[in-house]
């Protein structure tokens, strides 16, 4: 089982784009894909910046202990979110786990295949699972965010005192 | 955060609301704004609520899930709730427990769904411990094969809610404003809601599952008692609840949605 999820991981973070193809780099204890190039909340969400947009979406680590996300409300284009506040939620397991924003800034695009495929935050949540993108009114946020070693390292560190 | 000295270990402080048939949909309000805006631990209790209500979690489509024209007919409010999960109708024999929890005065306890359940159905198991074979089965509360218990959970960056409507008693007419639904428990085996569900009255008294209930939380956590009445939000924090009542027109509207669209042909 551990390994299937490995492999389905691995396929995720493979299928990105060659041109912005981050590295990938399992956790040891569960498995969960982190991805070179991206930054990371300890809310666990991702944020990718790319020629002044930000893209968000919630890492794999998240999805896993989710479970099976079968429903997600995410905000309208336009709107604003702000660095550390929910701008959604998913539903999974009897549960709405909120979904917090890295950054700041102006929403200027919402992935609506979400509606209809909330799953795919499942198999895909750092390429076709991704939320909201972003305009940063503030792009020195980004520092305070972690990298993939520093994320990884939380992970194993958050499950461990469990 | 308030702890009481408890042998070696200091326990958190936890409200205690006791009260008796204040309307579902007040309730979800008053829970999601202690979620909200609140830094305290709270479990809420109310033995029962007076009319029928239909609750569905935050996704459900009232098409999918509800037997819509008996609903209009009969004048059973539908309401969706802040939480996750699936459809309940309450009433009377209903009794609700809720726990609105910071995740550092749990620390043991990821706040995600899977563990949060593991900690509430310990927590159950006390009180039903001689009592009766009670299980966390694919996340619901059964007794051997039959649930009495519909729960759900929202989860925030620093806090969660567990909430359950147990069945105490239940009328079995009423049972039949709600449809089977499409996702279904592996355990339930396409068994109808009466086949499913049992009351808790067969195993336990109302008085005894709630005093067994603070007992329980008590182990936990320091436990004090405030009044429902004194309980107010912050004037300082917006809040606007997201649980609602479904309108007339919301329900009629689904009903469309489940009806075959005949396509008309036009002779030329």
């Amino acid at each position: 089982m551990a390994l299937r999820m490995w492999a389905s991981s691995t396929a995720n973070a493979l299928r990105l784009s060659s041109a912005t193809r981050p590295h990938f780099s399992p956790l040891s204890r569960c498995f969960s894909s982190v991805l070179d190039g991206l930054k990371y909340a300890n809310s666990h969400e991702w944020v990718k910046h790319e020629g002044g947009v930000a893209t968000v979406g919630i890492t794999d680590h998240a999805q896993d202990h989710l479970g099976e996300v079968v429903f997600v409300d995410l905000p309208e284009t336009g709107g604003s979110v702000t660095k550390a506040s929910s701008f959604g939620a998913v539903e999974s397991v009897k549960a709405t786990s909120d979904i917090n924003s890295p950054i700041s800034g102006e929403i200027v695009e919402v992935n609506s295949k979400l509606t209809d495929t909330p799953g795919l935050i499942n198999t895909s949540p750092y390429e076709d699972g991704w939320m909201i993108k972003v305009k940063p009114s503030n792009p020195s946020e980004l520092d305070s965010l972690m990298g993939s070693k520093e994320y990884t390292k939380f992970c194993e560190e958050e499950d461990a005192a469990h | 955060m308030a702890t009481r000295q408890v042998g070696h270990a200091a326990l958190p402080l936890m409200n205690i609301v006791r009260m008796k048939g204040v309307p579902i949909l007040r309730q979800l309000e008053m829970e999601e704004c202690l979620l909200r805006t609140s830094s305290e631990n709270w479990c809420i209790i109310n033995d029962g609520t007076e009319n029928p209500n239909i609750v569905m979690g935050i996704s459900g489509k009232p098409a999918e899930l509800v037997e819509i024209s008996p609903v209009l007919e009969d004048r059973i409010p539908v309401i969706r709730r802040f939480t996750g999960g699936g459809t309940v109708i309450v009433d009377h024999g209903t009794i609700f427990v809720t726990f609105i929890c910071n995740q550092k005065d749990v620390p043991k306890v990821q706040p995600y769904p899977r563990p949060i359940m593991s900690w509430s159905s310990l927590l159950y198991s006390k009180v039903f411990e001689g009592v009766a074979d009670f299980k966390l089965r694919e996340n619901d509360y059964v007794f051997g094969l039959r649930k009495f218990g519909g729960n759900a959970q929202s989860i925030t960056k620093n806090r969660w809610i567990h909430h359950t409507s147990f069945l105490w008693d239940f009328e079995t007419r009423n049972m039949s404003y709600l449809k089977h639904p499409k996702r279904t428990p592996e355990y339930r085996l396409a068994r109808d809601h009466l086949d499913f569900i049992c009351p808790m009255k067969d195993y336990i008294s109302r008085s005894d599952f709630i005093n067994k209930t603070i007992d329980a939380a008590g182990s936990q956590f320091s436990i004090e008692s405030t009044e429902f009445e004194a309980i107010k939000p912050p004037s300082s924090l917006k809040f606007t609840p997201t649980s609602k009542l479904l309108t007339k027109q919301e329900l009629e509207a689904a009903i469309y949605q489940t009806q075959p669209i005949e396509a008309s042909v036009s002779s030329i």
